[in-house]
């Protein structure tokens, strides 16, 4: 699903040029559930970003379905990010002004999807995560793990082959955090690709694979026995 | 562009963001408010002007007589000029071509009887031209005319006031009034929208005048009223050329500004209308400010609503919004809220010029202000246009911004 070859990437800061992350290997196969670790500064929301069409790497190449990412305009990229990719933030990400709904349902609007056929759709993912009953609500009136089942939701809906989650469980307790990695388990369940940074053991160990981040190079990716988040709940 | 989502999509921001589209609204509404008071109160002055030229005919020259200041001729200074007759009928024969009508104005203060009531009123010696130069209007009878002129007839025309003075609510048409000791029959009663005082005059043949003057031929003043096709600059040379052929006939020095005087009301026109332009063009130049202000203000209101938007836009570009559809919603909210602010401001200005009315005539001579319709509505749309372009800028470069960089931003 995704296979990057020798990826570069290093920041201007003034005169001194940072170099974040230093020849990435790494390939992706569907239905995977990855977590890439490493401490701060070890380059893994730098590669989520260019996994994410968010950023650009500066070498190296990358295939996403078999599609090459590369050399991509404005809108070109936002059309592959709207089909392709559902991201899901540390702080969430909902555009406040707007109900729980009309968030899920945004995705859709750029697909220029009809308003009624938006709006079933959205409700449909939103009774997947179960929050059918605030549909109407602002997110400012939900709780944080309502908020990151929202967004996750929204990352869902446009059924992108890959979902990215920026440490998703970043703000969250320890429970809600379970149940989030949950509803994220159960998706991946569904034959979902999804890639996980984070920082954190626990969740690390929920995932299927770890991919060990150090330096801005790989230093350790493992195959590991899945810890169901159900059993924490 | 303009599908149902799309509104949906302004309203909703519009509705979240109130005191951001009333500010900007306002700023908009104000700046056309004061473009269109501006202008309408100018073009207020600029009435009054005009109204105040249509008095009197302004193609007429008035001719005063003087006393000379240079020596000529063999003629010594401080020579008092005296208009006669014969000058009437050279200046007629000489300018035919100029010439629309001439008439004198002999101007005597005189105490006018009507059986019981008298009162003192100037009179007016002049001939049938008169009544075109002051644009006397006629209520009931008949102006002088050539025979009174020729017959020297005793007829006289009296102002409205001089009516309602003498006759009361009575008809003076065929009374017969004294004037000075002589007794005039009643022809006419003319207004004048000059003022009370030129309805308090007594027009009279100018030939009677002077009968009654051990007949004289001297005439005191002279008006011409010279051909309309002229325009300013024929009114200015047939001026020059006349100035030239009175000193010669008078034997005044050609360097001599003493001799007689000319008033040309085509060139006091002339002076106004300049006076009134340069005006126009000051306040043209304040309210073509007030627009730039306005356009400044609502970039000012775009640059801070695209900073204050920036995460946002980021969320929807992680989510797929192309570049042109950031672009879209930040513009189109823009242009839908100066059009609507934009023609609230014109019809307000509108409607608050037409509320005073003439109100402001009497402090500020300020008549009928109001702005035309196409004029207001082209500076709105001027306002929108580059409102919009001025939202551009700050949008294009929202629509550039990374995502990674916008969704940093707190």
């Amino acid at each position: 699903m995704i296979e990057i070859k020798d990826l570069h990437k290093s920041y201007k800061m003034g005169s001194n040029s940072l170099h974040v992350l230093k020849g990435i290997n790494f390939k992706v196969e569907e239905g995977e559930l990855v977590a890439i670790m490493g401490s701060s500064g070890s380059g893994k929301s730098t590669l989520l970003n260019i996994l994410g069409m968010l950023d650009e790497a500066d070498s190296g190449s990358y295939d996403l379905d078999g599609i090459p990412i590369k050399n991509l305009n404005e809108t070109k990229a936002a059309n592959y990010r709207n089909k392709f990719l559902g991201f899901i933030f540390q702080s969430f990400n909902l555009i406040n002004y707007k109900t729980a709904l009309e968030n899920v349902a945004l995705p859709l609007y750029y697909q220029k999807m009809p308003r009624k056929q938006r709006q079933e759709k959205a409700m449909k993912y939103l009774e997947q995560v179960g929050l059918k009953e605030w549909s109407h609500h602002l997110p400012s009136e939900l709780s944080g793990g309502q908020k990151q089942r929202v967004a996750i939701a929204r990352a869902m809906v446009a059924e992108p082959k890959v979902l990215l989650a920026d440490e998703l469980t970043g703000a969250l307790d320890s429970t809600t955090s379970y149940e989030v990695m949950e509803l994220i388990q159960n998706i991946n369940d569904q034959g979902n690709t999804i890639l996980v940074v984070t920082h954190e053991p626990d969740i690390a160990q929920m995932c299927k694979r770890i991919v060990h981040l150090k330096d801005g190079v790989i230093v350790k990716d493992e195959k590991i026995k899945q810890v169901r988040a159900k059993a924490h709940v | 562009m303009f599908s149902r989502d799309t509104w949906q999509e302004i309203f909703l921001t519009i509705r979240k963001n109130k005191l951001r589209t009333v500010l900007s609204g306002f700023t908009v509404s104000l700046g056309i408010l004061i473009f269109v008071g501006l202008v309408g109160l100018t073009n207020g002055l600029q009435n009054t002007f005009e109204y105040f030229f249509s008095q009197d005919a302004t193609n007429v020259i008035y001719i005063f007589p003087g006393r000379t200041s240079i020596p000529y001729k063999g003629y010594k200074s401080l020579r008092q000029i005296e208009f006669e007759n014969s000058d009437l009928e050279d200046i007629k024969k000489d300018f035919p071509m100029f010439l629309e009508y001439i008439s004198p104005r002999i101007f005597r203060s005189a105490l006018v009887k009507y059986k019981e009531e008298s009162n003192n009123y100037t009179t007016i010696g002049v001939d049938w031209g008169q009544q075109f130069a002051e644009k006397t209007i006629m209520m009931k009878g008949r102006y002088i005319n050539q025979e009174d002129v020729k017959n020297r007839t005793k007829n006289a025309v009296i102002g409205r006031l001089v009516e309602q003075d003498l006759f009361g609510s009575m008809n003076s048409m065929g009374k017969y009034i004294d004037v000075g000791g002589s007794v005039f029959k009643v022809v006419g009663v003319f207004q004048d929208d000059g003022g009370d005082n030129e309805e308090r005059q007594v027009y009279i043949p100018y030939t009677t005048r002077q009968l009654i003057e051990k007949n004289t031929d001297k005439i005191g003043q002279i008006v011409i009223g010279f051909k309309e096709e002229l325009g300013y600059t024929g009114a200015m040379a047939f001026q020059r050329s006349l100035e030239k052929y009175l000193k010669q006939k008078k034997f005044i020095s050609p360097e001599d500004e003493n001799g007689f005087f000319v008033r040309n009301v085509a060139e006091n026109l002339k002076q106004n209308q300049d006076f009134a332009g340069v005006l126009a063009i000051i306040a043209a130049l304040v309210a073509f400010g007030t627009i730039i202000a306005g356009i400044i203000g609502i970039s000012n209101i775009m640059v801070y609503v695209v900073k204050e938007r920036t995460k946002e836009i980021g969320i929807r570009k992680a989510i797929g919004a192309t570049p042109r559809s950031v672009i879209s919603v930040i513009l189109l909210e823009s242009v839908f809220i100066t059009t609507i602010s934009g023609f609230l401001g014109m019809i307000l200005g509108i409607a608050l010029l037409s509320s005073l009315g003439n109100t402001l005539m009497d402090d500020y001579f300020i008549r009928n202000p109001g702005i035309g319709t196409g004029l207001a509505i082209f500076a709105t749309l001027l306002l929108i246009l580059f409102g919009t372009l001025a939202g551009y800028v700050p949008a294009k470069r929202a629509a550039r911004i990374k995502p990674i960089v916008a969704l940093r931003d707190e």
